[in-house]
């Protein structure tokens, strides 16, 4: 998720300049030599260890009772609805993230003003934050401590604040170089023509930006679906009511009396949660790549 | 092509329109502005401001009492050691993948650019569940490992190989952009110079490189130090032997109801992640001039 993050701006940063004019996209490329042969190799060894069999054998265990021990463990009523709390939390985070994300883009790359490094520093921050500390900032709020703010321990509205909270950047920080390298004679053309603000920003500017919504929509939705840490303290998971996906992934674990029927489920909603996250990885390189292909 | 055909059309329309900006900053942008400010300030910045308050509230002597303890020293330590390895880890790693990346065409180049990009959409309990199922004790490798006297789960390879997960594409996403603007003629012109390898790596790669990497290993730093529900998943949170401070504050909360404690165990990680968003502010604005 914070690859996508990054590569923005550094991509921007080395364009922005002289760079841009002779930017030779390696479009060849060299054949592997001995050495590169070599490093691809324990590249592939070491991804394999430490990604792809751990992947494997989470799918590898899901169905290995079969179909039906798979649909049998997310069918579980507490399960099911755990799975499907998550879901509709991520969609909604999503769409939130759209409106508001390119909401803040909008005000960090239109309307400078003083104070506006500081806006974009704060909108940083949730990104940096160990989603531990994310929960006990929610928490400081949250928690009932003090006179103010509502009281949203072990509640719905609770997970959906903390969710917002963690996935602030990514729609920000996808949506912000696009408007930043918008080309602006067409409003002013289109304004100098008599359309009105609204009707530029719907006609032209969002066309444009609506792919990079798009995959800032897709990464607030893969990171809401898989987050723990953040929500761990708020929610009190309250079975049925406020406990998520990742909440019931680890309480299986946790099952002393029956390790390996526990393991077996949870390595089923964890397939779940992992082909979720493939979709979602799948839509963002087309999405890039059709970005890539506007040049 | 383009903008030089428009510039003598452009050139007069542009008169009038910092007028009309001006107007408009008086009308829509106040909105605009007062959401987006209301909209981050309420989210991130009081809450932000209620934990810093909560931490000093009971006193600086709780909060260093809180730091001193043993058990919060040693979660320190742990995190330091654990990061550590997986930041040196995760570096050579996405050096590697991204120079292979930007520089070689090979058969799989994709799929490996694909899969690079897979674990920072895994849960991170998905990712200790399933190092868990590989090297825990009834896992694929766990049993013969364990024979041969290494303990991966429960301990702190396990810790460095969950960390290193959720962090692996930080560093290769940093650096590959800018090897492929920076492009092969150097690199074939020290080449047919007769440089070897090594010498091109040192001489021409780590200079074109060094901004991107600096910025890539600060992002892994910080994802590293926080990293708590796959560590959470493998370490088996002990306390005194693999809890890091981020659990810590988990733990503090959760189990031991000290709360003044936790808040300043996570006011330390919150001057870190500052700091990590501050260096990593000044790498980008230093190699934009």
């Amino acid at each position: 998720m914070t690859a996508q993050l990054d590569e923005a701006p550094v991509a921007d940063a080395s364009g922005a300049g002289v760079a841009s004019t002779r930017s030779t996209k390696v479009k060849k490329g060299l054949p592997l030599g001995s050495a590169s042969a070599s490093s691809l190799g324990v590249i592939v060894l070491w991804m394999s260890l430490l990604v792809l069999l751990p992947l494997a054998a989470v799918l590898g265990k899901a169905f290995g009772s079969g179909w039906h021990g798979f649909t049998a463990a997310v069918t579980q009523p507490a399960t099911a609805s755990a799975i499907k709390l998550t879901v509709v939390l991520a969609v909604l985070v999503a769409i939130v993230n759209c409106v508001m994300g390119t909401l803040v883009a909008w005000v960090l790359v239109r309307e400078r003003f003083r104070g506006s490094s500081l806006l974009e520093f704060v909108i940083d921050i949730p990104f940096a934050l160990p989603t531990i500390v994310a929960g006990l900032v929610m928490l400081a709020l949250y928690g009932g401590d003090h006179p103010f703010g509502p009281y949203l321990v072990g509640t719905r509205t609770g997970l959906f604040v903390t969710l917002l909270f963690v996935t602030l950047p990514f729609t920000v920080r996808t949506v912000q170089p696009v408007l930043l390298d918008l080309d602006r004679d067409a409003e002013q053309a289109a304004a100098s023509l008599g359309a009105s603000a609204p009707s530029v920003f719907r006609r032209i500017v969002l066309p444009q930006v609506l792919p990079a919504m798009a995959s800032g929509a897709a990464l607030s939705f893969a990171r809401a679906l898989g987050e723990y840490g953040s929500i761990v303290l708020i929610s009190s998971n309250l079975p049925f009511k406020t406990e998520i996906a990742s909440s019931i992934i680890y309480g299986k674990l946790q099952d002393a009396d029956h390790p390996a029927r526990s393991t077996q489920q949870a390595a089923a909603i964890a397939a779940i949660l992992l082909l979720a996250s493939a979709i979602v990885l799948v839509i963002l390189d087309l999405l890039q790549r059709r970005v890539a292909r506007r040049g | 092509m383009a903008d030089l055909a428009l510039t003598p059309v452009g050139a007069p329309a542009v008169t009038p329109s910092p007028a009309r900006r001006r107007e408009r900053i008086t009308a829509t942008s106040v909105g605009l502005r007062t959401a987006a400010i209301a909209y981050v300030g309420i989210l991130v910045l009081l809450p932000l401001a209620l934990l810093v308050y909560r931490t000093f509230q009971p006193g600086l002597t709780e909060f260093f009492n809180a730091l001193s303890d043993p058990y919060a020293v040693h979660a320190f330590q742990v995190t330091a050691v654990v990061a550590g390895s997986a930041l040196a880890i995760d570096t050579v790693f996405g050096v590697a993948v991204a120079i292979l990346l930007a520089r070689y065409r090979f058969p799989g180049r994709r799929l490996l650019s694909a899969f690079i990009d897979l674990p920072v959409a895994v849960s991170p309990i998905v990712v200790g569940l399933a190092l868990l199922l590989v090297y825990g004790p009834t896992g694929w490798f766990g049993p013969y490992l364990e024979s041969h006297g290494v303990m991966v789960i429960a301990a702190k390879p396990g810790m460095v190989l969950a960390t290193a997960f959720v962090a692996l594409p930080l560093v290769a996403r940093a650096v590959v952009p800018v090897l492929e603007q920076a492009g092969l003629e150097q690199e074939q012109a020290a080449a047919s110079l007769g440089a070897n390898a090594y010498t091109r790596f040192v001489r021409i790669t780590l200079p074109t490189i060094r901004a991107a990497l600096a910025y890539g290993v600060v992002l892994t730093v910080a994802r590293c130090i926080g990293e708590y529900g796959a560590v959470l998943v493998v370490s088996g949170n002990i306390q005194g032997t693999t809890e890091t401070a981020a659990l810590r504050v988990g733990n503090l909360i959760e189990t031991d109801l000290n709360n003044n404690a936790a808040y300043a165990v996570a006011f330390v990680l919150v001057v870190i992640a500052v700091a990590a968003i501050l260096i990593g502010a000044f790498i980008r604005r230093r190699k934009r001039i």
